[in-house]
C-alpha cells in the first residue's frame, strides 16, 4: 500500500498522544507537557519511532497555531480588542523591546558581535503562543487578568514578527557578511523586490480585503453553503477560508497567524460564528497536539549530551532574563497580588516563531549552523520546561507569596456586620442586592480583584480577600457575625471554609450555595443544612413558564412548580441517606450519580403534580350529590 | 384530658403584639399543639396529608386569627379549601372530624359596640361567623361560642396581657374538660366562661 508509511506515522503520533496526554492530565501536568513528553519518547533519542520527518511534521503542524488564533479571534469581539490596545502596544511593545535589549546585552557579555547579539535578543524575546494559549484555555485563565495581559503580549509579538523578519537581513549586512536570502514564498511572488510603497499598499489591500470579505461577503457564502445541508462542505469552506488567508498573508510577508486572527475577529459578530468554531476546533486541537509532539521529538539530545550543563545553563538564563523583564513590566502595568508572577511564568519561554526566525537568520548567514543548533535546542527546551514553571508557580511561589503578603493580601475591613457574604459573582450579586434591599447590613468578600473593582464603581461596598484564609474571616468580623453565606462558585473552597467555620465558630449560622446534589450532601455532612442548589430554582421557574405557554393556567403551573420543589426536597433527604450508606462502599462517583438519577426519576413516575390539588377537584362531591339527589327523587316518587 | 390543636393564621404577626402575647400564652402548654400556618406555609403550599393527620390526632380544633373583612386571613381560607376535603371532613364517608369541638378565637380592630345592629358593622360577630358555624356543622363538629378580643388597635399593654391570660385559661379549661355542654348555652362569647373561673 502506497500510504503505509503515512499511516504508520499517524499510528505512532496518535498512539503517543492518546497514551501520554491523559496520563499527564491525571498527574496534573496539563496536556501540553503530555504532548511534549510523548514527542520525546517517540523521538530519535529514546525509541526512534520517528526520525527526520519530525521537522516536516512540525512545519505542517504549525498550521495548528494559525487555526488556534482564528478560533481565538472568533471569540473576541472587535470592541474588546479595542479595549486591550494599551496592553497590546504598551505592555507588548515594551516586552519585546526591553527583552531584546537585555538578552542582547548579555549576549555581548558572552563575547558575541553586537549585530548577532541583537538578533539573539529579537529571536528569543518572543514567547510561545501555542503553549501559552493552550495552557490558558485548559486552565480557564483566558479571562483572568494575568491571562489577558499575556494574550495581549502574544498578540503584539505576532505582529512584531514582520518587522523582525525585515530587520534580521539588515543586521546580517551590518556585520559585514553580505548575501541576502529571501524566504521561498517571497521569491515566488516577487514581493520583496517591490518598492516599499507598493509593499505597504499591498499589505493594506490584503488586510482590507480580509475585512471586506469577512464583513460583507462571508455571511452570504456561509448561508448558501449551510442551506445545502452538507456539513462536510461547510467544513471544507471553513478550512478553505483559513488556508487562503494564511497563504495570502505569507505571500506578503505577514504572519499567517496574525491574518487568520484578524479574520476571526471580523467574523466574531457573524451568525455562523459558533458553527465555524466547532468546525475548526478539532483540526486545531489535533494539529496543535501534533505540533507539540514534533517539538518534543525534535529535541536534539545528542547536542545536549555534549555539554548538558552549558545548555541547561543557557536555558535557565534565558528563562530567568525573560522572567525578570516580564515581572517588572507586569508590576508597572498594575498586575498585583501574584498575577504578575503568573504573567511572568506564563511567557518566560521562547516561541515556535523563534524556529522560523533562527532558520531565516541562518539563511542570511547571521548565525552559523552550530550556533543555530544550540539556539534551537535552547528554545525547544525552554518551551518544554515552561509548563513546569506554571506548576512551580502554583505549588511553590503562590503559597509563599500569600503567606508573606499576609498583611497586604486583603483589604482592611472598616466595619463589622452581622452577615458575611463570601463570593460576589453572579450568584452573590443577586443575593447581596436582595439583602441590601431589605436593609440587612452585609460584609462582602470576593477573591477576584477585577470583580471587586468593577462592583465598587457601582457603589457596592466590598472587600478583596480570600475567605479560605482564617485571618481574612477573622478580620471581617466572623467572631461577631451571626451568619456566613457561602455564595462562592469554588466547590472545594466553600466546603473548606464551612468545615473551618463549623469547627471554630460553632454558633455561627452557615448558608451555602451548592453546585449540585453531591455538593449539597457534602454540606449536609458538615451540618450545614441551609443549602441552595444554584440551578434548581431557576430551571424550575423557567419550566413553570413553559407550562403556562403550553396551556396550563398560571396558578396550575405555579402549583406544579411548587409541588416539584417540595418533591425535590423530599427526594434530596432520601438520597442523602443512601448517599451516606454508599459512601462507605466507595462506589465510583459516576456510577453513584447514574444510580441516583434513576432513583430520582423513579419517584417522579409515581407522582402526579395534581395529586395535592384534589381538594379543588369537585368530582367526588359531584358524584355523591348526584347519587343522593336521585335517591331523593325515588323517595319522593314513593311518597307520591 | 383533651388534645387541642390551635391553628393560627396571621400574615404579619410581627406587627401584632396582641396576637403574639396570646399565642405565647398558650404555646408550650401540655396536650396543646400550635400550628402556625403562615410560618409553615409561607408559599401557601399547604401539606394536606400532614394537616389532616394533625386534625385526627386532636379532639378540639381552635381557629385563631385576626378578623379580616369579617372573615379570616387568606391562608386560613386556603386551609379550609384544601384540608377539609370531601370524603375526609364531609360527605357520606367523610367522618374524620365527627364529634370534635371547634372554636374560633378572633381579634378585631373595632369595639364590641361596632358589631351590633346599630353599629358601624351592622351585624354581630356571631352573625358574621355563620359560614364557619355551618362548615363545622357540615363536618359534624360542635361549634362553641367564639373567644373575641375587640379594639385591638387601641388596646393597652396591660389589657393585652389580661386577654392573653384569659385565652390561656380557656384553653386549659377546655383541655381539662372543666366546662359542661350547658356552660356554653346562651353564651355569646367564650370570654364569659373564663371570667367565671379566674
Amino acid at each position: 500500500m502506497y500510504n503505509q508509511d503515512f499511516f504508520f506515522q499517524a499510528l505512532i503520533y496518535l498512539g503517543a498522544a492518546v497514551i501520554s496526554v491523559p496520563l499527564a492530565k491525571k498527574m496534573g501536568l496539563g496536556s501540553v507537557l503530555g504532548y511534549l513528553l510523548a514527542g520525546v519518547i517517540i523521538g530519535p533519542f529514546i525509541f526512534g519511532l520517528v526520525g527526520k520527518e519530525a521537522d516536516e511534521v512540525m512545519h505542517f503542524a504549525e498550521f495548528g497555531v494559525v487555526l488556534m488564533l482564528f478560533v481565538i479571534g472568533l471569540e473576541l469581539q472587535p470592541s474588546l480588542l479595542w479595549k486591550m490596545r494599551k496592553s497590546i502596544f504598551g505592555l507588548g511593545g515594551l516586552q519585546v523591546l526591553i527583552t531584546t535589549i537585555v538578552i542582547g546585552a548579555v549576549a555581548v557579555m558572552f563575547g558575541l558581535q553586537l549585530n548577532i547579539a541583537i538578533a539573539f535578543g529579537l529571536v528569543l524575546s518572543l514567547s510561545s503562543t501555542a503553549i501559552v494559549i493552550q495552557t490558558l484555555t485548559e486552565k480557564g485563565l483566558l479571562r483572568n487578568t494575568a491571562g489577558r495581559s499575556a494574550f495581549a503580549v502574544l498578540l503584539f509579538q505576532d505582529m512584531a514578527v514582520i518587522p523582525i523578519l525585515a530587520i534580521l537581513p539588515v543586521l546580517a549586512t551590518w556585520g559585514g557578511q553580505v548575501n541576502l536570502a529571501e524566504s521561498d514564498l517571497n521569491k515566488i511572488t516577487g514581493f520583496a523586490s517591490m518598492p516599499g510603497w507598493a509593499q505597504l499598499l499591498l499589505i493594506i489591500g490584503v488586510i482590507a480585503s480580509i475585512i471586506f470579505i469577512g464583513r460583507v461577503i462571508a455571511r452570504h457564502v456561509f448561508r448558501l453553503i449551510a442551506e445545502t445541508g452538507l456539513h462536510e462542505i461547510f467544513t471544507a469552506l471553513a478550512l478553505l477560508l483559513v488556508i487562503g488567508i494564511a497563504l495570502a498573508m505569507d505571500a506578503i510577508g505577514l504572519s499567517p497567524a496574525l491574518g487568520t486572527f484578524i479574520a476571526g475577529v471580523v467574523l466574531a459578530e457573524n451568525e455562523y460564528r459558533h458553527e465555524l468554531e466547532s468546525t475548526i476546533e478539532p483540526f486545531k486541537g489535533l494539529l496543535l497536539g501534533l505540533f507539540f509532539i514534533s517539538v518534543g521529538a525534535s529535541i536534539n539530545f545528542h547536542l545536549f549530551i555534549e555539554q548538558p550543563f552549558r545548555i541547561l545553563g543557557y536555558v535557565l538564563l534565558l528563562i530567568f532574563l525573560k522572567f525578570i523583564v516580564l515581572l517588572v513590566l507586569g508590576r508597572i502595568f498594575k498586575l498585583r497580588k501574584g498575577y504578575e508572577f503568573l504573567f511572568a511564568f506564563l511567557l518566560a519561554q521562547s516561541s515556535e516563531f523563534s524556529f522560523v526566525l533562527i532558520s531565516f537568520s541562518t539563511q542570511n548567514q547571521l548565525f552559523d549552523t552550530h550556533t543555530a543548533g544550540i539556539l534551537l535546542l535552547v528554545v525547544t527546551l525552554s518551551m518544554t520546561i515552561s509548563p513546569l514553571l506554571l506548576i512551580f508557580n502554583d505549588k511553590a511561589v503562590r503559597p509563599i507569596l500569600s503567606r508573606r503578603q499576609n498583611k497586604q493580601d486583603f483589604d482592611e475591613f472598616d466595619e463589622i456586620n452581622p452577615v458575611i457574604i463570601a463570593g460576589f459573582g453572579r450568584f452573590g450579586l443577586v443575593l447581596g442586592r436582595f439583602l441590601l434591599a431589605n436593609d440587612i447590613k452585609i460584609t462582602i468578600i470576593d477573591n477576584n480583584p477585577a470583580n471587586v473593582e468593577i462592583l465598587r464603581k457601582y457603589g457596592f461596598k466590598l472587600y478583596y480577600g480570600d475567605v479560605t484564609r482564617p485571618q481574612v474571616l477573622e478580620k471581617a468580623g466572623i467572631g461577631k457575625a451571626k451568619m456566613l453565606i457561602l455564595s462562592m462558585a469554588e466547590y472545594d473552597e466553600a466546603l473548606k471554609v464551612a468545615k473551618y467555620v463549623r469547627k471554630n465558630y460553632p454558633g455561627l449560622q452557615i448558608l451555602a450555595r451548592a453546585k449540585d446534589i453531591f455538593h449539597v450532601f457534602e454540606f449536609y455532612k458538615l451540618h450545614v443544612k441551609t443549602v441552595q442548589r444554584e440551578m434548581f430554582n431557576s430551571a424550575t421557574e423557567l419550566g413553570v413558564k413553559a407550562l403556562v405557554q403550553l396551556g396550563f393556567t398560571k396558578h396550575e403551573a405555579y402549583r406544579a412548580g411548587r409541588t416539584f420543589k417540595h418533591h425535590e426536597e423530599f427526594v434530596t433527604e432520601e438520597l442523602y441517606k443512601t448517599w451516606k450508606e454508599d459512601e462507605g462502599e466507595l462506589i465510583r462517583e459516576a456510577q453513584r450519580f447514574s444510580k441516583q438519577i434513576s432513583e430520582t426519576l423513579l419517584t417522579e413516575r409515581n407522582y402526579s403534580i395534581h395529586s395535592t390539588d384534589d381538594s379543588w377537584d369537585a368530582d367526588s362531591a359531584r358524584k355523591e350529590s348526584i347519587e343522593s339527589s336521585s335517591l331523593n327523587k325515588k323517595k319522593g316518587n314513593t311518597l307520591n | 384530658m383533651k388534645r387541642i390543636l390551635i391553628i393560627f393564621a396571621h400574615p404579619a404577626v410581627q406587627k401584632s403584639r396582641l396576637n403574639r402575647k396570646m399565642l405565647n400564652a398558650v404555646r408550650g402548654l401540655e396536650w396543646v399543639t400550635v400550628n402556625e400556618l403562615y410560618e409553615n406555609y409561607p408559599d401557601f403550599y399547604i401539606e394536606i396529608i400532614k394537616e389532616q393527620q394533625l386534625l385526627m390526632l386532636h379532639d378540639i380544633i381552635v381557629w385563631h386569627h385576626p378578623f379580616y373583612w369579617y372573615s379570616a386571613p387568606a391562608l386560613m381560607k386556603e386551609w379550609f379549601d384544601l384540608v377539609l376535603q370531601h370524603g375526609f371532613a364531609y360527605g357520606e364517608k367523610g367522618r374524620a372530624l365527627e364529634g370534635k369541638d371547634a372554636i374560633s378565637v378572633l381579634t378585631t380592630g373595632g369595639q364590641k359596640e361596632a358589631y351590633s345592629k346599630d353599629g358601624r358593622n351592622r351585624y354581630t360577630v356571631n352573625q358574621f361567623l355563620v359560614p364557619v358555624r355551618q362548615s363545622a356543622a357540615l363536618c359534624r363538629m360542635n361549634y362553641l361560642p367564639p373567644f373575641v378580643v375587640h379594639g385591638s388597635y387601641t388596646i393597652s399593654e396591660d389589657e393585652a396581657g389580661q386577654y392573653a391570660e384569659q385565652y390561656k385559661n380557656l384553653i386549659i379549661g377546655l383541655r381539662d374538660e372543666k366546662y359542661s355542654k350547658n356552660d356554653f348555652l346562651g353564651v355569646e362569647y367564650a370570654n364569659e366562661l373564663t371570667k367565671k373561673h379566674v
